[in-house]
């Protein structure tokens, strides 16, 4: 894993001072609430509905058992004991005090973390696959590219005054599970006919008010010039975005209006004046970076595991357990394994100070110190032995970690809300933990198999209601909350926007729509089709009459 | 307003101008549509003032003729104006680059490393921000990752140093 060495360390101690300094400059009126907003902002510091909100940036997802320990002693300390990862593998603490936040800040940068540029019109923080380093099917480890991008993305100081937040994600694999087109930049690094490996590049994606699909803007890049291209891109971005309407300022917009071709002349345009003025990107930084990413040492074991066959010929639950919640690894007799912050009945994506605890010392023992976040908000041992499964899952389910449900209808995605969020316009998790409860059985759960609901409490989208199979999004209609469903959404590599099918629900109502939309899948399924599979083959109008019979009977 | 460079106030050798008519051998600032007129009228020092929405490329043929530009800030976010002035100095601009608007100090050291040579704020905005806070403002990051920005030390230089 990337290590900080003592420049990575300056940058983020003189960080966290430079932010001090910002909130005595507010406190003594030398920065009106206007300015100190965005300074805030950049520094992960939300106004919540009922406090501040801190978010801590975890870049592409990867933590280390220490980190993860001094996360948990955070949340005790400064939090009400929890703390809640997010669908940009960051974790939010939503109880912090103002006063607290210069501690709070100290005890990150101590391992070699902070909460810079998690919110604001600048660079977020760069994901990828929770798989990263581990899949069987990467071409290489996205983690070293991610490095390289967070590296230079970090206080920018052209692209820190942007129309709009920027994201960017990384992906090694021919299945997408980074959401690419989901992002301001889709980075998929390929290698082309030459066996040379680079990036292949899209742009104009993202969810929100206006879902996008991202466009590819470059089939092959090679990997020395990277950098320099996204540089081309944001600065093209930066002076062409609209700014007259926040709403319209993200590049997804701009590339909609101008289009595909012209953006492509844009960038390419800027980009050849870049190589033109200064030599070329050279390769070191990359090189020093990837040496950081060394993989661990894995043992030569065979590719079945006795032990575990035995155990699960023992145990049913943990049967279930390896069946779902465990992803094919690049090294034989390895696996990958979610831990679900998805218990049945809980808010997706929350842990406690003692889960995250259990989590590290699981890490440190059996996935050599590693640890990833999921956009899907659980959190992954990406290098566990087989042999070892058994033994983890036994912690797992005495901490409530052990449940089986990775990819299943009640892995549900979940923005925090109007429990928390000012933006939102109505509750998420209560109607998370009412579908969890209502599909928790696991012969249920099983025979649906592999189904994403995605909840967004506002259009904001932060829930991905648009890419799920199943997506919801509520609203406030008339002083009460009403859920509108949509249905075909995908976040892969066949991306699709969910299809709206009628008006909105009330909560009470959303559980026996669900049913219907399944009953469908139940009927027309053919042998081995997923529940999506099944949505493209036959088309929207059964559900929609499936959706009508519920929506008639409400109005 | 309040003009400062990174040695902090300094008077403004440029006057602000709406007309041509008394321009010869003077140090002046006009409009950019009136560039031309301008440079033509023979002043000791032409200067223009840009709004951050004009293309580069649209500056280009006076960039070896003006001694200064001024590039509008019309609020602290809106940050097109820091591109232009990447843009310029790649052009090759080698005169004045200035960043005029309601900026705030933490937003110095970027406009430096940017390329722009000075800020100038007015004076409302300056009296909540006394000199000393934009000369802070340079000292507090040191290090950067970025490249070819002219600001503090490269980590990727000295990292390739060790």
């Amino acid at each position: 894993m990337y290590a900080y060495d003592e420049f990575d360390r300056q940058i983020v101690r003189e960080r966290v001072a430079q932010f001090a300094s910002q909130v005595e400059r507010r406190l003594d009126g030398s920065l009106t609430d206007e300015e100190f907003r965005p300074l805030r902002l950049k520094n992960g510091l939300y106004l919540q509905l009922h406090a501040y909100m801190l978010r801590v940036a975890i870049p592409y997802g990867a933590l280390s058992a220490r980190q993860l320990r001094q996360m948990a002693l955070i949340a005790e300390t400064y939090d009400r004991g929890y703390g809640h990862f997010t669908t940009r593998q960051n974790l939010q603490y939503n109880w912090p005090k103002l006063r607290d936040t210069p501690a709070i800040l100290g005890l990150l940068a101590d391992v070699d973390m902070h909460a810079i540029q998690t919110s604001g019109n600048c660079i977020r923080n760069t994901t990828t696959d929770c798989f990263a380093g581990a899949a069987f099917d990467e071409i290489e480890d996205p983690r070293p590219t991610a490095e390289w991008i967070r590296q230079w993305s970090t206080l920018h100081p052209e692209f820190d005054w942007l129309g709009r937040k920027f994201k960017i994600a990384v992906t090694a694999s021919r299945q997408d599970r980074a959401v690419l087109k989901g992002h301001d930049v889709g980075v998929r690094i390929v290698r082309d006919a030459d066996g040379e490996t680079g990036y292949q590049i899209y742009i104009g994606g993202g969810l929100g008010r206006t879902p996008m699909e991202g466009k590819l803007i470059r089939e092959f890049l090679p990997r020395a010039e990277l950098l320099d291209y996204l540089e081309a891109i944001l600065r093209v971005y930066n002076l062409e975005g609209r700014r007259d309407n926040k709403y319209k300022a993200r590049i997804k917009i701009l590339v909609h209006e101008i289009g595909l071709e012209k953006i492509r002349a844009d960038v390419e345009a800027e980009y050849a004046s870049i190589v033109a003025a200064s030599p070329k990107a050279d390769l070191r930084e990359f090189h020093r970076i990837q040496a950081a990413f060394d993989a661990p040492e894995f043992a030569d074991l065979p590719e079945v595991s006795r032990k575990l066959e035995q155990a699960q010929a023992n145990d049913p639950d943990l049967a279930l357990f390896v069946e779902h919640n465990l992803f094919r690894h690049k090294h034989k007799g390895y696996a990958s394994l979610t831990i679900s912050l998805k218990g049945i009945g809980q808010a997706p994506g929350d842990a406690n100070a003692a889960q995250m605890r259990a989590v590290a010392d699981l890490a440190e023992k059996y996935s050599f110190n590693e640890l990833r976040v999921s956009h899907k908000q659980n959190l992954v041992l990406p290098h566990v032995r087989l042999d070892d499964v058994a033994e983890i899952f036994a912690v797992l389910k005495a901490h409530d970690l052990a449940t089986a449900n990775a990819e299943l209808i009640t892995d549900i995605i979940c923005c925090p809300g109007l429990d928390y969020c000012a933006l939102a316009t109505a509750r998420s998790i209560p109607l998370a933990q009412k579908l969890s409860r209502h599909f928790g059985d696991a012969a249920t759960q099983k025979d649906i198999g592999e189904l994403s609901i995605k909840i967004s409490g506002c259009i904001n989208a932060c829930g991905h209601h648009h890419i799920g199979n199943i997506g919801i999004l509520g609203l406030e209609k008339k002083g009460a909350e009403s859920y509108q469903i949509t249905i075909g959404g995908d976040a892969g590599d066949q991306f699709a926007i969910g299809e709206l099918l009628g008006p909105g629900l009330p909560e009470t109502h959303v559980p026996e729509a669900l049913d219907k939309l399944i009953a469908v899948y139940r009927r027309e399924r053919r042998q081995g089709e997923t529940f999506i599979e099944t949505y493209r083959r036959i088309g929207l109008a059964p559900y929609k009459t499936a959706f009508k019979e519920i929506a008639d009977a409400f109005a | 307003m309040l003009l400062l460079d990174r040695n902090g106030a300094k008077a403004d050798p440029f006057a602000r101008v709406e007309t041509l008519d008394d321009v010869a051998g003077k140090a002046v600032i006009v409009a950019f549509d009136a560039a031309e007129k301008l440079l033509a009228a023979a002043p000791a020092q032409a200067g223009v003032f840009a709004p951050n929405t004009l293309d580069a490329e649209q500056l280009s043929p006076f960039l070896d003729r003006l001694a200064l530009i001024a590039i509008a800030f019309p609020s602290a976010t809106d940050g097109r104006g820091f591109s232009l002035a990447r843009q310029l100095r790649r052009l090759g601009f080698k005169g004045i680059l200035r960043a005029s608007g309601p900026l705030f100090s933490d937003q110095f050291p970027q406009a430096l490393a940017c390329g722009f040579d000075e800020v100038e704020i007015p004076d409302a905005n300056a009296a909540r921000q006394p000199v000393q806070q934009w000369l802070d403002a340079l000292k507090r990051v040191t290090v950067t990752y970025q490249r070819d920005y002219a600001q503090g030390e490269r980590i990727l230089d000295r990292r390739a140093r060790s």
